[in-house]
């Protein structure tokens, strides 16, 4: 969903501006080298389709239709850090000339969209193939099941972001409910559109899938080993675990860190006063306080990221590349 | 979003917007909206005077009317979420013509939809007075990253041209009797969309070849910028320095 | 007199391993008009994409004005030898017609003034200037041609290269390209299945099949053996009688 402006106040899309813009700068100095040279068109192209199949709706509920994000798409086909800036490209384009979404959510719509989409879809990708044999198959399945839980990590990333700065007026539970309950939907059409799309292309062109490189059996690319990113994933999910629990278990924690900042008392308009969000509530200390530890949270999560992306650094060989379409 | 085609989204003309650089014009329009975002939802004049801003430029640019409104359908998701506010929001509860509805709904309503529009039309004025090569030279000279640009130039150009190849593919299968009803019925519609986007991947690495034989060696070339004088400047941030003035202006009167 | 194309013994496989050229001999002096022939998958396109240097040979040399491909060479003999591919939208990849244009020379080191004069030029050839700050996808096919033309003769090459340049026109854009060909002053190869157009441009053809260069001579006299064309699944179109024309 485009956020358009007006929908989160001016702090939290701020916040939100410089996670994207680091998030950006970080994949795209990750996707370093590919992205001179001929990946630029090819980057180009890619984005083209995917803002082709954003226009495409599909029904979810009756009388709701929903449409298809393309992050882990992106991921899965050309890898996470070109994938995060190619989807950035499509979102910011939308928001600039096309109004769909707005300016001063750029920040906001590049997270859900094009990082927190492609992120995850390509670490759940990721670690649902490690059980499982190099097989078509198995990446189908991974496909589905990272696409799924991309949309939804989208709309957890939404209700966050209304936590912490949502225009308000309504029960941050019935928002979650909602968006969620919503994008699950929306998440089962994308799934069914990402694979469809990537089975097509494993069929005719395989390639062409970053994420199934091994099955190609393309022996001049090496993948970090599973090993080491099931060591990277523990970490992550155990500062992830602990960011929760040091959230909800000191509650006053967050109001103590605006304290000693000297940002308590500021009497900025918030619409979060009493929302009840284990970890995010605020009492008195006001909006600024929830966005900084916030900010600081999703600071670490994308230093985290950035970091699984160095990790995930595909050392391929360079190929004189004439494509068949061109002989 | 559907159906939008770069050429309906400009509307060609010479005025002081027309002409105005285009880095300046989206500074412009970021400076606008941040002042609009910021504004306390409670200063309600202040978004007439917004609208008033917005409807010189468009009187100016001769933007027509109807061509904003038309534009602005891209709005209609988040003003149905607006007006379901009201009616599922918190207490406290107000009594508004007979309904009974929740008070920080309606401010939050009015605030998604004051807020919303203002960017709206904004965005929509932006693109209506630059024609789209332009906006990505104003990008890049914002300081945007260069294959960021790059990127969105190629998006942008061969945004037709795909959508093209998908609506020639929806019409093949249509002549073949196939509609796309339900949600298992989209596998069709998505090994079409597998094939195309092979097709969009093999056009850009043929598009990599006829720029490699032009002499393309990895950097697009820069093409001379447009010189910009203190009077553009002024031009440029007049109005949204006014916005500004208002925003601070509302929370002065609100706090 | 140095040929304008001089290519000896070329050879070349593709990674996966199949050949697609076999020791190709040609030479074309310069202002010659040579046809290419031959079915599809012959190695046509191949074989002209060793001419701007995308390919390199595995066996053999080629050599533009006497100027021998290599890795030092390649940005020279792209700027002598242009290139037009067979779909316009793969070339026209800018924004405006203007940018599209002047790609090539700002690439080969034309700035300023120069770049400018260059630019307008190539499409006053080409009979587009007034398309020149238009997106080209609001162009015609036969303008996207026409324009793909353009920016190819703005870095002013020697050589000019086509690759089905007539195909999927409507007869009056057919014109318009052949008049623009026959008004430029530069060696032509052209690729082609249409025949008639061959005639009309080139007066020497070859044809290629299965990576070698089968046959080598006048274009009539190509097109008037019928034993040599049904070999190479090459057929005249109805009504056409090659012996009767006169170029």
């Amino acid at each position: 969903m485009h956020i358009p402006d007006g929908f989160i106040n001016g702090v939290t899309s701020a916040g939100a501006g410089v996670v994207a813009a680091g998030g950006l700068t970080a994949a795209l100095r990750q996707a370093g080298a590919r992205l001179k040279d001929r990946h630029i068109p090819l980057a180009g192209l890619v984005a083209a389709f995917v803002f082709v199949l954003q226009m495409l709706n599909f029904p979810v509920l009756p009388g709701m239709s929903g449409h298809l994000l393309g992050g882990a798409l992106a991921a899965i086909l050309m890898g996470p850090s070109v994938g995060i800036v190619v989807v950035s490209v499509v979102v910011i384009i939308q928001a600039l000339l096309f109004a769909d979404g707005g300016v001063s959510a750029l920040g906001l719509n590049v997270i859900n969209m094009a990082v927190v989409t492609t992120l995850v879809g390509w670490f759940v990708f990721r670690a649902i193939r490690i059980p499982l044999r190099p097989t078509r198959r198995s990446v189908l399945v991974a496909t589905f099941v990272a696409a799924t839980v991309s949309v939804a990590a989208s709309a957890g990333a939404f209700v966050l972001e209304y936590a912490m700065g949502g225009v308000g007026g309504i029960d941050i539970s019935t928002v979650s409910l909602l968006m969620i309950g919503v994008h699950v939907l929306i998440g089962l059409g994308e799934a069914a559109i990402t694979v469809g799309v990537v089975g097509a292309v494993l069929s005719t062109r395989p390639d062409l899938v970053y994420g199934a490189a091994d099955l190609a059996g393309d022996a001049t690319r090496s993948t970090v080993s599973n090993r080491r990113f099931v060591g990277v994933a523990v970490v992550v999910a155990v500062a992830l675990l602990g960011l929760a629990t040091i959230a909800s278990a000191n509650p006053d924690g967050l109001e103590w860190v605006a304290a000693r900042v000297g940002l308590a008392g500021s009497a900025q308009e918030s619409a979060v006063a009493s929302s009840p969000v284990a970890g995010y509530e605020v009492t008195g200390s006001g909006a600024f306080g929830t966005v900084l530890a916030g900010a600081l949270g999703l600071g670490v999560t994308f230093g985290v990221g950035y970091g699984l992306l160095r990790l995930f650094r595909r050392r391929s060989t360079t190929k004189p590349a004439v494509p068949r379409s061109a002989r | 979003m559907s159906g939008g085609h770069a050429h309906t989204l400009h509307i060609h003309g010479h005025s002081v917007a027309h002409r105005m650089a285009p880095h300046l014009k989206v500074a412009a329009l970021g400076i606008f909206v941040v002042a609009v975002v910021a504004t306390p939802a409670r200063a309600v004049p202040a978004f007439g005077v917004y609208a008033i801003l917005l409807g010189t430029v468009a009187a100016v640019s001769g933007v027509p009317v109807r061509f904003i409104v038309r534009r602005m359908v891209i709005e209609v998701p988040f003003l149905l979420f607006a007006v379901l506010l009201p009616f599922v929001g918190s207490a406290p509860y107000l009594s508004l013509g007979g309904l009974r509805v929740s008070e920080a709904g309606l401010l939050a309503a009015w605030t998604i939809v004051a807020k919303g529009s203002c960017g709206v039309v904004a965005s929509i004025l932006l693109a209506a007075t630059t024609e789209v090569p332009e906006i990505l030279t104003g990008l890049q000279r914002l300081r945007v990253p260069a294959p960021l640009v790059a990127i969105a130039g190629f998006m942008v150009r061969y945004l037709e041209v795909i959508a093209g190849e998908l609506s020639r593919m929806r019409v093949a299968m249509a002549a073949r009797g196939y509609e796309a009803r339900f949600l298992w019925q989209a596998k069709v519609l998505a090994t079409s969309a597998g094939a195309l986007f092979i097709r969009s991947y093999e056009r850009g690495e043929r598009v990599y070849l006829a720029m490699v034989s032009r002499g393309y060696t990895g950097t697009m070339p820069v093409f001379a910028a447009q010189g910009v004088t203190r009077r553009d400047y002024v031009q440029a941030f007049a109005l949204p320095a006014i916005a500004v003035v208002v925003a601070l202006a509302g929370w002065v009167v609100v706090a | 007199m140095t040929p304008s194309v001089a290519v000896a013994d070329l050879t070349f496989s593709y990674p996966g391993g199949h050949r697609a050229l076999d020791g190709i001999d040609l030479t074309v002096q310069a202002g010659e008009r040579v046809a290419v022939f031959g079915p599809n998958g012959a190695g046509k396109t191949t074989f002209v994409l060793h001419l701007n240097g995308i390919h390199r040979p595995e066996r053999g040399t080629v050599s533009i004005e006497g100027i021998e491909l290599d890795d030092n060479t390649v940005m020279e003999i792209r700027r002598r030898v242009g290139l037009v591919f067979q779909d316009p939208d793969d070339q026209l990849f800018m924004p405006t017609v203007r940018q599209d244009v002047a790609f090539g020379p700002a690439n080969f080191g034309i700035k300023g003034d120069e770049l400018d004069e260059r630019v307008a030029e190539a499409l006053d050839m080409v009979g587009m200037i007034d398309a020149i700050d238009r997106a080209p996808h609001h162009l015609s096919l036969g303008e996207r041609r026409r324009v793909a033309i353009a920016t190819v003769i703005a870095s002013q090459p020697e050589i000019l290269i086509l690759d089905e340049p007539s195909s999927n026109l409507d007869p009056a854009s057919r014109r318009e390209v052949a008049d623009i060909l026959k008004g430029l002053d530069v060696t032509i190869l052209l690729v082609t299945h249409d025949l008639p157009y061959a005639l009309e441009l080139c007066e020497r053809a070859v044809i290629m099949n299965g990576g070698r260069l089968v046959a080598d001579g006048g274009t009539a006299e190509i097109l008037s053996d019928a034993r040599l064309m049904a070999a190479n699944r090459l057929e005249l179109p109805f009504g056409f009688d090659p012996r009767t024309v006169r170029r």
